[in-house]
């Protein structure tokens, strides 16, 4: 090393790479309010989208009558079916293989669905026109219990698929069923459940819920009829999805179609689905010739744009006297709504739902689901979480505590006696999948240990004894969740979304300078990709990450991706990142070796430069390569320091975590005070500590939205009860609880850098520590298993069915 | 429908122009003057996406006609910062990681200008009680009552600097 050399440690530092918390560059714009979202886009005679919606939940449309609205000045046009039909876009194909009206034809099916299109020249002017679109209905028999549905005698919901056996996912058998999924070995496991010491059956329901990210679904669509080319800027979570989808069903060659997703205002898997008013927008700016925006209020979005969960849950678990679990019996009624619009790999109609095995060696398992049409919002998608995953969690964590009370167990010593080890990694579960990597006793021995739980669980009995000899009227639950997440979808052998293939790429350009920029088939919806992704190829490549540009999210310059959702960025697109860095690297030693003439072999890596082995004073920095490549002529060598890499992974990657909730609940009002909240999370390698600890806030967060009160209910006439954020629970600074985060870190080994991704377990492992909290509170008086979401109400219920006020 | 003319300054800036009677403020700021920094996330003025400073009092811009906005004195997310650079709220949102998709981030910011001359020193209860009427889905609001608590000593000590 020569003396102008600053030391390993400095150099790696001022890279800013791999673990560095580092901040975000995405901050400057979206602080000074020049972020770039949909509804900031204004364009020169830009039309506005509008939908008159069904107020019924199943009614057959009798006719539309869009004479007065046309008769205002400023409304050019009112889409109906009957409009689109000649297009054969009055239904469009959803991503589970199912088809959905895009406008009505000839019914409706859920309260919300859209039903007419109106385009004005200016938004006030398309909500008028809107209510003076008249349309007769005439109100049919409407089923929102999934389990009537399934009645004989149950109304017909999709006509369309009458006698029509043979759905996407195998038979149907009945005409409100969508389809079964069955995993793992029945007899065996009906076997076990029946000749058990201890079995324990419960119920569990996880109620429908809705993403709603703080900006609403929306587009700009513009068809440029001079060059033939489409542009829609839009709320997409994986814009080449989009651009492809759109392709194969408008007819539009897929290179005159440009998908742009601008800044996104969070996603949570709201914006993963496509919906009519992006069909709508585009079919309005073909016909009207100019740039249609479509933008759904809060109403719009929480009716119609993608619910979440909606399982009832049936489960079995069965242990040894002494508390071995051994096997799981699992039976899944999934209430889809109208029509099929999960966003699962095609395989999986039920997502991930199979790793409802969680964090135990369970050696026997079985789990059907049986998929339900309901007069209810289409959609499934995984909020915040990969598929169906938070369903799974919430399920074993929730089958656990009750088979703790069944045996009267302690629940945490129960789950240590039953987790996979260490040493059983890769592990294959009973339920198909390969876990890549765990050491779960560790995270859950630090966990316990920080909070004291031998010290919780006195104070909790003190308390009960003071309860009872009336000292006071709260009572203490602790909370207790090990859960293990299955994200990154995912291997292309087994995971595709209509066909194509999860995989996701990065491709890298180093500039002259010594600069890059680097894109991505990902789209950041708040992750801070811009910042992380920037990190990996800093560690990789020793070029500063503050001179790298992340650009994503626009299909005319991103390499072809999937998207992001299912925390499935890191994981596979991160992988990406990391393999052209190295592709970059590949090459830039050729140049190095070269330059300093010697052999390829004779140079090696160090931080931000090749040096000559055993000369370490003789070097080539990155930016002296990165110059070299594009001026120097190198024999054999061509011109250019660029890389592209589309990574497939092997497996996917198995984040997992354990939480601790402590709460204090008052018997008499039903409020639920979080005293403590302990969040240790295994990530696997930790690109940037700063962000993973603000996602696992805000996924905390949204946890404790949908346990403690969030829920789309609906009336028994298919009415939203909860349809604005009056009703609709989203947590304020004031309820929400400060949060302590912890970690261990086991990194993935098939990822190449042994990243895991962690945007979505803290919703997963958050919903059933805050729910098992709840019940643990009253554990000792009797309660076995009881439905969320907890608001103060149904608590009070709790205590009032225990007869606890007297 | 008939238009009003509507005099209103914002960001320092005067501003005349016709408005329909029912037209709201958001509306006027964001798609007529292109202040695009306060956003819409609902229909029922819970979520503070919209907040703007409006004569001293943070309003919800959602539920403000731009006629009752007439003659007013208007402050957004864009006005914050001086000819020196970003105001101490910018600068510790991104210290202490406020934001995340960015939304809610204007409305939050504008609010908090607004919170720390209600209360220029206020305790971390205050904070969250004083930020409720803007909602986040991203950050769990823990960095961002961090980041206006290290802004209100920031801007406490340097007022103590001066005199």
């Amino acid at each position: 090393m020569n003396e102008m050399t600053p030391p390993k440690t400095e150099r790696a530092a001022a890279l800013k790479g791999l673990g560095s918390a580092r901040k975000r560059v995405e901050d400057a714009r979206f602080t000074q309010g020049k972020g770039n979202y949909v509804d900031d886009l204004k364009m020169p005679g830009m039309l506005f989208g509008d939908f008159v919606r069904s107020p019924y939940a199943h009614a057959r449309i009798k006719s539309i009558n869009a004479d007065k609205a046309k008769a205002i000045p400023g409304v050019v046009a009112v889409l109906t079916a009957d409009d689109l039909r000649p297009l054969n876009l009055h239904w469009m194909p959803t991503l589970a293989g199912d088809k959905q009206m895009v406008l009505a034809d000839g019914k409706v099916l859920f309260q919300g669905q859209e039903v007419a299109f109106v385009v004005a020249e200016d938004r006030y002017v398309a909500a008028d026109a809107v209510e003076l679109v008249e349309v007769d209905y005439e109100e049919l028999p409407v089923v929102v219990d999934p389990f009537k549905a399934q009645a004989s005698d149950a109304p017909v919901l999709r006509e369309d698929l009458e006698g029509n056996m043979e759905g996407a996912h195998g038979p149907r058998r009945h005409h409100n069923h969508i389809f079964t999924w069955e995993q793992g070995d029945k007899d065996a496991t009906e076997a076990v459940v029946g000749s058990a010491d201890v079995v324990a059956e419960e119920m569990v329901y996880y109620h429908r819920t809705h993403p709603c990210p703080l900006e609403t679904c929306g587009c700009v669509a513009s068809m440029d009829k001079v060059n033939g080319k489409l542009t829609v800027w839009g709320t997409f979570q994986a814009p080449h999805a989009v651009r492809t989808v759109a392709s194969l069903i408008s007819g539009i060659a897929e290179h005159n179609i440009r998908i742009i997703s601008p800044d996104i205002g969070g996603g949570f898997g709201n914006k993963v689905g496509v919906y009519p008013g992006y069909i709508c927008s585009i079919v309005a700016s073909i016909v009207t010739g100019v740039p249609v925006k479509w933008v759904e209020d809060r109403m719009e979005n929480l009716m119609a744009t993608a619910f979440a969960r909606d399982y009832w849950m049936q489960g079995k678990i069965a242990a040894t006297k002494d508390g071995r679990i051994t096997g799981l019996w699992c039976h899944v009624t999934a209430d889809h709504g109208a029509f099929d619009a999960c966003a699962d790999p095609t395989k999986f109609p039920a997502g991930f739902f199979n790793i409802c095995t969680g964090s135990y060696d369970i050696p026997t398992a079985y789990l059907a689901v049986d998929g339900v049409y309901t007069n209810k919002a289409p959609g499934g998608v995984a909020y915040r979480c990969s598929f169906r995953v938070t369903e799974a969690a919430y399920f074993i964590e929730r089958m656990i505590e009750i088979l703790a009370l069944k045996l009267d167990m302690d629940p945490a010593e129960l789950r240590a006696k039953n987790f996979i080890r260490k040493e059983q990694f890769p592990y294959q579960s009973a339920l198909g999948w390969e876990y890549d990597s765990g050491d779960y006793q560790t995270a859950w021995d630090k966990a316990l240990k920080a909070v004291d739980y031998e010290g919780l669980r006195r104070e909790q009995a003190e308390r009960v004894d003071a309860f009872k000899r009336g000292e006071t009227r709260k009572l203490i639950g602790i909370g207790l969740t090990h859960f293990t997440e299955i994200v990154g979808a995912g291997p292309v052998k087994n995971c595709d979304i209509l066909g194509l293939g999860m995989f996701d790429s990065c491709e890298i350009r180093i500039h002259p300078t010594g600069s890059a920029i680097a894109r991505l088939g990902t789209i950041s919806q708040g992750q801070g990709h811009a910042t992380t992704f920037a990190q990996i190829l800093a560690s990789e490549i020793g070029i500063p990450a503050d001179d790298i540009t992340v650009e994503e999210g626009d299909t005319d310059t991103a390499p072809y991706g999937l998207g992001t959702y299912g925390s499935r960025s890191t994981p596979v697109a991160g992988a990406a990142t990391a393999m052209a860095g190295r592709k970059i690297r590949a090459k830039a030693q050729m140049i190095a070796a070269y330059l300093l003439e010697v052999h390829d072999d004779d140079v090696e890596w160090d931080v931000d430069r090749f040096v000559v082995k055993g000369a370490p004073q003789r070097f080539k920095t990155m930016k002296e390569i990165a110059f070299a490549s594009y001026n120097q002529a190198i024999p054999g060598v061509e011109p250019g320091l660029e890389a592209v890499s589309y990574y497939d992974p092997p497996n996917m990657t198995y984040p997992f975590g354990a939480y601790v909730c402590v709460m204090e609940v008052d018997v008499d009002t039903g409020e639920a005070d979080i005293r403590k909240f302990y969040a240790l999370d295994d990530c696997g390698t930790r690109i940037n500590p700063m962000i993973i600890e603000g996602q696992v806030h805000g996924g905390l967060t949204e946890a404790l939205a949908i346990a403690m009160g969030q829920e789309i209910a609906y009336d028994e006439l298919g009415n939203v009860k909860t349809g604005t954020l009056m009703d609709f629970f989203v947590p304020t600074s004031w309820e929400t609880p400060y949060y302590t985060t912890d970690h261990t870190v086991t990194p993935s080994p098939h990822h190449p850098i042994g990243a895991k991704g962690v945007g979505e377990s803290p919703n997963v492992g958050g919903v059933p520590a805050f729910s098992n909290a709840v019940h643990d509170a009253f554990r000792t008086f009797g309660l076995t298993h009881t439905h969320m979401p907890h608001d103060h109400w149904r608590i009070w219920k709790i205590a009032h069915d225990l007869g606890l006020h007297g | 429908m008939s238009k009003m003319q509507i005099n209103i300054t914002v960001n320092g800036k005067k501003q005349e122009l016709l408005a329909e009677p029912r037209e709201l403020l958001i509306h006027v700021l964001r798609e007529r003057l292109g202040v695009t920094g306060p956003h819409v996330g609902c229909d029922t003025s819970h979520c503070g996406a919209c907040t703007v400073d409006m004569d001293g009092k943070s309003v919800k811009a959602c539920t403000v006609f731009a006629a009752q906005a007439n003659g007013a004195d208007i402050t957004t997310i864009e006005g914050l910062g001086g000819p020196d650079g970003l105001h101490v709220l910018q600068q510790m949102f991104k210290e202490h990681h406020g934001l995340q998709c960015g939304f809610c981030t204007p409305g939050m910011i504008t609010r908090a200008y607004r919170l720390l001359q209600e209360i220029p020193n206020p305790s971390e209860e205050e904070v969250r009680f004083g930020m409720a009427g803007n909602l986040c889905r991203c950050t769990g609001y823990q960095n961002i009552v961090k980041a206006i608590l290290a802004a209100a000593a920031e801007l406490n000590a340097a007022k103590e600097a001066a005199q």
